[in-house]
Order: structure tokens, then sequence, then C-alpha cells
């Protein structure tokens, strides 16, 4: 893993200057004419992989962090280490994270998924918690005294109630786990960090492409963003009165 | 409707705090007779709210006993305890994800009630505490005022029908003109359903107003006296329960009474024009303070349709 190499495997990258056009031979800042060629063979498989990268990477994460955060909710003293781990793994640079992986699990997409998983772990296990903890103390007091029990206190009271500062984890794991993932690239190529990559290592960078995937990163992040508002919207409808 | 109310006995019932100096309740012993409002009042530190949580074991015992219908609450299933004592705070703590129904259903619905009763059951409540059935009950708590939150509460409490109910500061943070429409209406569910309550408050016009007994608490959670409202106000123990209750407790002893619970002088041959008009239903109190606005030495008592029912005077009100 010495330079800048790209990893192999992505299939007809480099443009042929030779028989393009105009756009293309004066490699213009953004030829359409490219996008549409290569939206088949190059941009959307990129795509399709870039979002299957983060689902995972957020679903695994999330999994993990719930349950490393039911740990710290409940035993307290078992909170600051837990939150001084997760944000130990943040704090790592990713490129580092990458490289550091390789002799274990290889150059693969496994290697990626679990970098990316341990930077979501931060954000969520914090928000989990903060959200957990956010409860009214009346209203614990109430639930309590109606004769809830602890795991239905749990359950149908804090659970609930701490969803709004979850979803806001969501929003801002996910999107910067769409981010870093393009990062991935400098180890296999995969995702949308692939094209950008190649764009990347031609001699006289080919702007066209990375516009191109480099902007589907932006719309991936900012739709998945929009979406998640949504959502937040439709399961709390009672956090956006008063 | 009505089940049963309970009779709750305090037993030389004791709560120590570990590692804090004296008691918190010190050996407090009161029977409640089913069907009362007990009023638990005294200064901070006096041990109320740590008495009233003792009996649905928020706050476990320390030594002595609590009985409710001649059965010890140790003795009871923690949560089904809980489930049959209807609690009410005075933040209210509903619970802001959920609906007014649903918050209503709560206990209900752990009691694994059907759906349709508990529909039937929250229309029911709606109606009682004075919100509307059908506009209401869709609303999250963060779109109710806070009276209407205090009546959900007091719903949400009486929902499963409890035979006892705990009531900790409810109108306290409510301001004063509402505080004095949920006491009136409070005291009139009362009428209808025959709980057997505890009440806890700081404030003695509350407690003279709503008990049907006081129990006066003094620092350390010792019992100074427990009595009715025109006993306290007439025979304080001691110098601690005159202090208390105000030097004004005489005139307090006239709100127990109202113009009705007098007799009355006949208002015949025009003796009572330009006096004053008053409903039976004004206290005494109410009356007194009438008269002297109106420098008027008596008053014509009505009826609510407006009939006179005859001429009240002061020297009569102060006896």
């Amino acid at each position: 893993m010495n330079g800048f190499r790209v990893a192999d495997g992505g299939g007809p990258v480099i443009p042929n200057f030779g028989h393009g056009s105009a756009c293309l031979k004066n490699n213009g800042w953004f030829c359409p004419e490219w996008v549409r060629d290569h939206w088949g063979d190059i941009l959307q498989p990129a795509l399709v992989q870039h979002i299957e990268l983060t689902v995972i990477a957020v679903s695994i994460g999330f999994g993990i962090a719930f349950l490393l955060a039911l740990v710290g909710f409940r035993v307290r003293i078992f909170d600051a280490p837990l939150g001084a781990f997760t944000d130990f793994l943040y704090a790592v640079p990713s490129i580092a994270l990458f490289q550091l992986l390789v002799p274990f699990t290889g150059l693969t997409v496994t290697t990626i998924e679990i970098a990316l998983v341990s930077y979501t772990l931060f954000v969520f296990y914090r928000n989990i918690v903060e959200g957990l903890r956010s409860v009214p103390a009346e209203v614990l007091e109430s639930a309590r005294g109606m004769g809830l029990t602890r795991r239905q206190t749990f359950w149908r009271v804090e659970l609930p109630l701490a969803v709004p500062a979850i979803l806001a984890g969501v929003r801002v794991a996910t999107v910067s786990t769409i981010s870093i993932a393009t990062v991935a690239a400098f180890l296999l190529y995969y995702g949308l960090g692939g094209p950008i990559f190649d764009a990347l290592a031609q001699p006289d960078i080919f702007r066209t492409e990375l516009l191109a995937a480099g902007g589907l990163a932006i719309l991936l992040a900012l739709s998945a963003d929009a979406l998640l508002t949504l959502l937040q919207r439709v399961l709390t409808p009672w956090n956006r009165l008063g | 409707m009505p089940t049963e109310a309970a009779e709750l006995v305090f037993d030389e019932a004791t709560k120590i705090y570990q590692g804090r100096e004296g008691a918190a309740v010190d050996h407090l012993s009161l029977t409640v007779p089913a069907g009362e409002i007990c009023v638990l009042v005294g200064p901070s530190g006096g041990g109320k709210t740590t008495a009233l949580k003792l009996v649905n074991r928020l706050i476990p015992l320390t030594s002595g006993d609590i009985r409710v219908d001649g059965t010890s609450i140790l003795d009871h299933n923690l949560t089904q305890l809980r489930r049959s004592i209807g609690y009410v705070i005075q933040q209210v703590g509903l619970f802001p994800h959920i609906t007014v129904e649903g918050n209503i259903g709560t206990v209900p619905k752990l009691l694994g009630w059907p759906r349709a009763r508990i529909r039937d059951r929250v229309t029911e409540l709606l109606e009682l505490v004075g919100l509307d059935p059908v506009g209401d009950r869709g609303r999250f708590p963060a779109e109710l005022s806070g009276g209407q939150r205090q009546r959900v509460g007091l719903a949400r409490a009486l929902a499963a029908n409890p035979p006892l109910m705990l009531m900790d500061e409810p109108f306290g943070a409510i301001d004063p003109i509402v505080r004095a429409r949920l006491q009136d209406e409070f005291l009139r569910l009362q009428q209808e359903l025959r709980k057997t309550v505890v009440f806890v408050t700081h404030d003695v016009d509350e407690a003279i107003k709503v008990g049907d007994r006081i129990a006066i608490l003094r620092e350390g959670g010792r019992l100074a006296q427990y009595d009715t409202p025109d006993r306290i106000l007439d025979h304080p123990t001691d110098e601690f329960v005159a202090d208390f209750v105000g030097r004004d407790r005489a005139l307090k002893a006239l709100t127990l009474r109202t113009l009705g619970d007098l007799e009355l002088t006949p208002a015949g041959g025009g003796a009572a024009d330009g006096l004053p008009r008053l409903t039976a239903d004004t206290s005494l109190r109410d009356a007194l303070a009438i008269l002297v606005a109106e420098r008027s030495q008596a008053a014509l008592v009505t009826d609510g349709q407006g009939s006179p029912l005859g001429v009240v005077t002061r020297e009569a009100l102060l006896q």
C-alpha cells in the first residue's frame, strides 16, 4: 500500500480522450455526455454500493451502540468508560484505521464496514444515553407510582421519549458515514469513492468524473438527511408541539 | 360505579433516611376512615410528602406498618399495590408522547382491560373531570393548559377506579383562580365517588377547604394534631398548631359553614328591602366580607333561583 495507487476491480474507468467530445478533450468542468455514457457502468453501481455501505454500517453501528448505551444507562459507572471508548474510536484518523485493519480482514468490504461502524458508535452512544436520560423526573415518578415495572417504563416511556435524540444521532451518523465512506476507496474500489479516486488519479484531474461522483455523494447525504427528518416528524408528532 | 373505598391505617409508620439525622416520618399513627379526605399539612421538613409516598411504597418504610383495608402494604405485590392506588402529583407527570386518551388509559391497559372498555372509561372520565370527550382525547399534553393537564392527571389516577387516592399538592402549581375551581370540582367529584383520599398541601386554607380531617405534621415528621377542620380551628392542641393555622383561625372557621347552615329570621313585610342579596351556598366568611364592604348590618339570603329564604344579621354570622 504505497502511494496513491487505486485498487483495481472497477472496470474501464480511464476515459479515452481520443474520441470524445470537445468538452472531454479539453477536460471541461462538467461534460454531461460522459455522465450519460457512464451512468450504467460507473456511477450507478458506485451509488448503489455506497448506499449499501452506509445502510449496513449505520444499522450495525446502531445495534452495537444501543446495547452499549443500555449498559451505560443502567449501570452508571460504565457510562464514562464506554463513552471514552467510542470517543477514542471516533478520534482515530479514518485512513489510518482502514490501513490498520487490512492485516486482519484484508482488502475487503468487511474492512470498510468495520471502520465505518466504529465511527458511528460515538454519535449513537452519546445520543441514545442522553435521550434516555432526558425523561423528566416527574414523568418517571408518575410511571412508577402507577405501577409500571422497570421494563415497562423503559419500553413505554424512556425509549419513546428518547426517539428525538436518537433520530438526531441517526441523521448525523448517516451523513458522516456517507462522507467517510468515500475515503474507503483508498483501500478498495468500492462506492462513490471509486470514481472520485480515479478522477483524482488522472495526471490532469478528470473534472467531470470528480464532480459527478462527488455531487452524487453530496446529493445522497442531503436526501438521507431529508428522509430522516421526515421520519422524525412522522414518528414523534408530540415533539413539535408546545 | 364507585367501588368500596378502603380504610387506611398508619400504624407507627416511621421513615429514617440513612445518613440523615432524625426521622423524616416519626411513629405516625392515624386512621383515615373509608371515603374520607385526609389532608396532610405542615411546614416543609414535616415529612408530609414522605408519609404519602410510604403508602404506595415509592419510599420504603423503615419500621411500623401501613394497612389498606386491613392488609399490610408489605403483603401486597408491589406493582399490583401501585395499580390499585390512584396517584396524582403536582407536576402531573403526564406522558408527553401519548395522547390524553392513552395517558388516561395507562393503568387499565396495564391491567389488561379490553380496548372498548378502556375507550368507554376514557369518555366517562373526560366528562367527569370537565374535558371534551371528543375534542380533547386525541390531544397531546403539550397542547393543554396547566389546569387541563391536572384534570387529565386526576382522570388518569381515577381510571381503574382505585379505592384509595394519593394526591401530592395536586393544585400547587396552578394559578389561584383555576385552583379554587379545581378544588370545588374535586370536592363535587368526591361527593359522587367517595374515595379514600390522602391529600398533601402546604396551604392551610386548602387543607381546611378540602379536608374531612386534617393531620398537622411538625418538623421531624411528628403528628401535632389529627382532627376535623373545625376542631383544629377551635381547639388547637398546642402553640405550634395555633401558630400554624394562623391568628385568623376564627375567620378561617367561618369558611367551613355556609349561610344555609344558619337559622334565618323570616324576611317579611319589607324588612329585607335594600339589603344585599346572597345565595345560601355563600360561606360565612364571604358573607361577612360582603356585609363589611357594603356597610350593611344584615343580608337577604336567597336560594339558587333567587327566592328569599330569610334574613341574616352580622351578629348571627359571628355567633
